[in-house]
């Protein structure tokens, strides 16, 4: 990701040595936190399945869309404790049609720490059963509630979060190659080609993207894997992002194959495609390393927005689009189950970290700014 | 090159862009192994000869190239096709074109009308506590999802009480005179606008921060301060009128992503418009809606981008239109 970034050099003589633009851009405040934040984000999807308390598919239908588990600090004498909980039981009120939870309290569960609890593999590869907190069963941790099929919300926003987290880059990974590649090839061909490509471009930029994007899943046929479908919206979401790229790319080998170092390499006997390859693409990188950070943070909007929609990842799946689905779904108790946001805040402060990154990591790698800082 | 003239030729251009647009739709949606009678199929009470017949009413027992010219003569004939909930989709389309159209103007209305005093705000006072509060309220703007904002909106809206949750009428609209039924409306349209408008805010705001700061560093503003000309006079007259034409562009573009931008937001608030009408033609596999819904799309970008260039060219004399 962006630890890469102190690889790009500055093609320019140094009279002093400068802060590398990876230092540049950890001094921001700003952009620490973020990068600290977002850190923090990575490091809990990839190690989802010890520290949530249950797995993805976990459920217990007794406590379906119940309340988050109310954790007691203090005992019946009102003195300090270790935390224990209360399992729940559900109550149905005939006259006015709601189910409420209350608590039995004649047997406390405390919190345990690094607790056995069910199998899971971490990548797929490393097996374990320790979870990093939890509680006996019967009763239930469920620190954000259940949502309607008992399934854990604080478990499942961790297995969202690896589904959310890394489509951005995926898509990425396929959108940047073809955008590269296209608008290189486009630029280096020049003439009646480069028109044709570039009008292809322009088609798929003109469809508003929104729509393409849930025109694209909509050919997506119903009943497949859970991994074929995501790989498929990760493609689906590259496929809307590469062309704008393409363009810029175009723009920038046409005016860099004019520079005065790239018509050296020509007039020294380099073929030209060997020249586009090794000098123009090159000196692209630095905006292709901001348009990057700022392509991941739109990539990560869209699958949440199709999955929120019923369109990307599904159910029982976890993303934090298709989590966010059931506030929609209780739109008006949505007051009294404010907690059915926290998937859209996530999504929130992903994206905004993401940006804040993408924003200084620009300043830094702007060449006008260079002889400032 | 007079601008009939130019208009003249950037339709003619859009002729080629649509038709490969529509080839690349067609493609796409053909794609799909996706049987769009299949809820017909499912149900036994309707005969073998009625799905025939649909089948050759939506023109499905042809070959897709066949599909595609029939779709295309009946295009330029102004027939859209008929959708697969019946009745034809031009009539669909225009039922919530209205709405969409309604909601977009405000919503450009709105942004405009708080952007540029913010951003001229922000770039006089750059670097003071003004800038910085807009600065924070942009950042969270361009980060926060269209439909986690029109969520957090409705809890307000559940909250205070004072604002309806979704919806464009209310369901007595029909039996309020003509006063009752605007101030109705208005009342609906507070919350998909204020969402709409706090998202489109961000990105206009800073463009004209970052512009105004460009041109005020010009030499000419140096000079006109240098003359004595009182500072207002000189940022309103001098400076923000040479900052604008950047913006311009902006606004023609600005206009279609609206199209995007509003489609979750009307899927959250339940407002009758043409993006959740897509997103339901998408959702029922209900092909025609969902290729004339794309062709619009592509058209209204088309037009605003048009739009954008001829404003610009009204604006700034020293453009040349080539």
């Amino acid at each position: 990701m962006i630890q890469e970034a102190p690889g790009f050099t500055i093609p320019t003589a140094r009279p002093r040595a400068r802060k590398t633009p990876w230092q540049r851009l950890w001094r921001d405040p700003l952009a620490r936190l973020g990068l600290v934040v977002l850190a923090l984000f990575y490091l809990a999807a990839g190690l989802a399945d010890p520290i949530a308390p249950y797995s993805m598919y976990f459920n217990d239908p007794d406590v379906a869309n119940a309340p988050p588990t109310q954790v007691h600090w203090h005992d019946a004498q009102a003195r300090p404790t270790w935390p224990f909980i209360y399992p729940i039981e559900r109550r149905f009120d005939p006259m006015t049609f709601r189910q409420t939870y209350h608590e039995k309290t004649d047997r406390a569960y405390p919190i345990k720490l690094f607790v056995k609890g069910e199998d899971y593999r971490i990548f797929g590869i490393l097996p374990g059963n320790i979870h990093l907190f939890g509680v006996d069963s019967p009763a239930r941790l469920f620190l954000l509630g259940s949502d309607i099929n008992g399934r854990d919300n604080f478990s499942r926003l961790f297995f969202g979060a690896q589904k959310s987290l890394t489509i951005g880059f995926l898509g990425l990974f396929i959108a940047f190659p073809i955008g590269i590649v296209y608008g290189g090839v486009s630029g280096f061909l020049g003439g009646i080609v480069d028109n044709i490509m570039m009008r292809v471009a322009e088609a798929v930029m003109s469809i508003p993207s929104f729509y393409l994007l849930i025109g694209l899943a909509a050919i997506l046929p119903p009943g497949m894997s859970s991994s074929e479908r995501f790989a498929l919206i990760t493609v689906i979401l590259s496929l809307i992002g590469w062309a704008g790229l393409a363009r810029v790319i175009r723009g920038m080998v046409l005016s860099i194959r004019e520079e005065e170092f790239v018509v050296a390499a020509r007039a020294a006997g380099l073929p030209e495609f060997i020249n586009i390859v090794k000098h123009v693409i090159p000196q692209t990188a630095s905006f292709v390393i901001v348009a990057a950070t700022l392509q991941v943070p739109s990539f990560i909007l869209s699958e949440s927005g199709l999955s929120f929609i019923g369109l990307g990842i599904q159910q029982p799946d976890a993303s934090w689009g298709n989590m966010l689905k059931a506030a929609l779904d209780n739109v008006n108790d949505l007051l009294n189950q404010p907690w059915l946001i926290a998937p859209g805040i996530l999504i929130f402060i992903t994206i905004l970290c993401f940006n804040t990154v993408g924003d200084v990591l620009r300043d830094v790698l702007d060449p006008k700014s260079q002889g400032l800082a | 090159m007079s601008i009939p003239v130019y208009i003249l030729k950037r339709v003619l251009q859009a002729i080629p862009l649509l038709f490969i647009i529509s080839v690349m739709s067609f493609t796409m949606l053909k794609l799909a192994p996706i049987d769009q009678l299949a809820y017909l199929r499912a149900n036994p009470a309707i005969s073998a000869e009625a799905i025939r017949a649909e089948e050759e009413r939506l023109g499905l027992n042809k070959p897709a190239v066949v599909q595609y010219f029939i779709w295309l003569s009946n295009l330029l004939r102004g027939d859209l096709g008929v959708s697969t909930m019946g009745g034809s989709v031009f009539v669909l389309l225009m039922q919530r074109a209205g709405a969409t159209l309604l909601l977009s103007v405000l919503t450009i209305l709105f942004t405009w009308l708080i952007a540029l005093p913010a951003g001229v705000i922000a770039a006089v006072h750059r670097g003071m506590w003004v800038d910085k509060f807009f600065g924070i309220i942009t950042t969270i703007g361009m980060s926060m999802p269209t439909f986690l904002m029109a969520l957090l909106l409705l809890m307000v809206a559940l909250w205070t009480r004072a604002l309806p949750i979704g919806g464009l009428t209310s369901p007595d609209f029909y039996e309020r005179n003509l006063l009752g039924q605007i101030i109705d409306v208005a009342h609906h349209l507070v919350i998909p606008v204020t969402v709409l408008t706090f998202i489109g805010l961000a990105g206009i705001q800073r463009q004209v921060r970052a512009n105004l700061l460009d041109v005020l560093r010009a030499e000419y503003v140096r000079t006109a301060r240098a003359k004595g000309l009182p500072e207002d006079k000189v940022i309103y007259k001098h400076a923000l009128r040479n900052a604008i034409n950047p913006l311009i562009t902006l606004f023609g573009f600005e206009f279609a992503s609206l199209l995007s931008g509003a489609a979750l937001t009307e899927m959250v608030l339940a407002y009758p418009g043409l993006g959740r009408l897509t997103l339901e033609g998408v959702l029922t596999k209900d092909m025609n809606l969902v290729m004339a819904a794309l062709m619009l799309g592509a058209v209204m970008l088309i037009l605003g981008n048009l739009l954008a260039d001829v404003l610009l060219k009204l604006v700034d004399p020293r453009i040349s239109l080539e």
